[in-house]
């Protein structure tokens, strides 16, 4: 190669370096810069003296109502936090098993054809909108569910958690497939060595081998369904019912924002709470997503050594 | 690779339509607000667009309380409000644009209590009807129906209906908090006519596939007729508005004479609601 081809080559990388470094920082400082934005947009109710006489801080954690449009409105936001994590709960608990079984067999089990047909298929799942999905839950899967087992209220946390349970599989299957496809190979030759069966290698060697990452895929489910809402907003029944019974009708943080957000007073009590229970959603998601990243980033150095 | 090419042309294509789209839409008249007033609204702009080729109108929904806001904010030309504004609203339209605005009632409408067509109950009074929303009666056996727990359904607070049920049939105490609150009358009278033991409110004109409750008062049992609704009767009648920002003028005044003609009100009957004249 001549000098001055290679010296085009290298302008040509160093160019591409600088965009993607430019395309991370800018991603990074927006990131920030909604945060700040949230941040801003609820500190009123610390400091505010105006705002703090329709609600305060302590407000939020004193009582069971979440009331905002009353004559004496209440803000307790624990009955729209039980309703996210029952929500979520619910979700997980239906799309667990289900994503991590996909992931595991068709990194394992699965011949190359039905490999390539699952991967697309599961990601074509990924692609339904989730309003799609609400509206479906809304219109026929609550009333079928309701007559299969006679429930009192249609609209329920479990019609909810399961089209939520839906939207999240998908993100699950593909994280933990990545961390099942991460064990080496020599793990499972050396299992099949030893005389191991298929199945007794994948569910005692690859799968504990993996097992950061398949919990980095499930905390990474988890931090989608706590912030999904259009399912919540369309098939839980919005009530704002402080209650463990998952058959009650719930109301979840997100869905709260977003069908009350377009009616508040520009600048009142009620507008910065809507930010508050946001600047909590986001607290809540970035813990999750940073944990999960921790722990797969963990199961990578486990598995390739410390530094990749 | 390939795939994400794909991705890439058709999320430019989509750009490139949609930018298009607003610049070719460049005078259009927009309309939003109150979801009961949408399918009107939307009815009427069909109309008004056939008749005056070149006019293009744009209806949203959304609920009241985002159409004032819009109106406030001068996103959109024409709210469609389900209640009337209130002081704080009137009071920040003030303060931006120097005058108190034009409200025109464009409709009428009797707030329609919804039952499940199974449901044996066909009258309520108004004092019925807020204990059922306070939570004060939760089993319809109380209410001469059968013995099954009551499923209330309701609007979200952003709705304008939410507002004028809670001023007008529950004189302003807090719903129960057990209400579901659906998005759109749509889905409530949806969730009613698929719910034995469901009650549900909203606009007449969305009361297909359920039972309309009569109303019981003093004065004898009204349902939301066309002659209950103008004379007051019916004790949920009330009106539906548009809120401009200042004096009506150009097309918008065109169109506001035209809504409010013979022509225009023959669309609200057809669509189920009731004259203002």
């Amino acid at each position: 190669m001549s000098l001055k081809k290679r010296r085009f080559k290298y302008l040509g990388e160093s160019l591409i370096e600088g965009n993607i470094k430019i395309t991370a920082t800018f991603a990074i400082v927006v990131v920030f810069l909604i945060f700040l934005f949230i941040m801003r947009e609820s500190l009123p109710i610390f400091f505010n003296s105006e705002v703090q006489q329709e609600i305060t801080f302590g407000q939020f954690f004193n009582g069971i109502a979440w009331q905002p449009v009353s004559d004496n409105p209440r803000f307790s936001l624990w009955p729209i936090i039980l309703g996210s994590l029952k929500v979520t709960l619910i979700a997980l608990f239906l799309a667990v098993p289900v994503a991590i079984s996909a992931a595991l067999y068709s990194s394992e089990f699965a011949g190359r054809r039905l490999k390539e047909f699952i991967k697309p298929a599961v990601e074509l799942l990924a692609g339904i909108p989730s309003v799609v999905l609400g509206f479906f839950a809304l219109i026929v899967m609550a009333s079928f569910l309701k007559n299969i087992f006679g429930w009192e209220i249609r609209l329920n946390a479990v019609n909810a958690g399961i089209a939520l349970g839906f939207a999240v599989i998908p993100s699950i299957y593909s994280l933990a497939e990545d961390a099942i496809n991460a064990v080496p190979r020599s793990f499972r030759e050396a299992a099949l060595g030893l005389g191991a069966s298929p199945w007794q290698t994948a569910l005692k060697v690859v799968l504990p081998a993996a097992l950061p990452g398949v919990s980095a895929a499930v905390l990474f489910g988890m931090g989608r369904a706590v912030g999904e809402t259009m399912v919540v907003l369309m098939a839980a029944g919005n009530a704002p019912l402080f209650s463990f019974n998952p058959l009650n009708s719930t109301r979840t943080m997100t869905a709260t924002i977003a069908a009350e957000l377009g009616e508040v007073v520009f600048g009142s009590g009620h507008y910065h709470a809507l930010f508050f229970i946001g600047l909590v959603l986001f607290l809540v998601t970035f813990a999750i997503n940073m944990t999960s990243w921790v722990l797969f980033d963990g199961l990578m150095s486990k598995l390739y050594g410390a530094k990749k | 690779m390939k795939f994400k090419n794909i991705r890439f042309w058709a999320s430019l294509a989509l750009v490139v339509i949609l930018t298009c789209s607003f610049v070719m839409a460049g005078k259009a008249i927009t309309i939003k607000g109150s979801d009961t007033l949408l399918m009107l609204g939307q009815r009427w702009a069909e109309l008004y667009m056939q008749k005056n080729p070149g006019v293009v109108i744009q209806v949203t929904g959304g609920g009241s309380g985002v159409g004032i806001a819009a109106l406030i904010n001068g996103s959109t030309d024409i709210c469609q409000a389900s209640r009337s504004m209130k002081d704080s609203e009137k009071k920040k339209l003030r303060e931006r644009y120097f005058n108190m605005g034009t409200e025109i009632p464009v409709a009428k409408d009797g707030v329609t209590i919804y039952v499940n067509e199974k449901n044996p109950v066909d009258e309520l009074t108004l004092d019925q009807i807020r204990d059922i929303y306070t939570g004060k009666t939760t089993n319809w056996s109380q209410l001469g129906g059968s013995d099954a727990k009551i499923i209330v359904y309701g609007r979200e607070n952003s709705s304008g209906t939410y507002v004028f049920f809670r001023e007008s049939a529950m004189k302003n105490a807090d719903y129960t908090s057990s209400m579901q609150s659906l998005p759109g009358t749509a889905a409530v009278v949806n969730a009613v006519a698929k719910d034995k033991f469901g009650i549900g409110y909203g606009g007449a004109a969305y009361a297909k596939g359920v039972k309309e409750v009569a109303i019981k008062t003093a004065k004898g049992s009204f349902r939301p007729t066309a002659e209950t609704v103008k004379s007051g009767q019916y004790p949920l009648a009330r009106d539906l508005y548009w809120y401009l920002r200042g004096k009506p003028s150009g097309e918008i005044k065109k169109m506001v004479a035209w809504v409010l003609s013979p022509e225009g009100q023959e669309v609200v009957k057809k669509v189920g609601y009731f004259t203002v004249k």
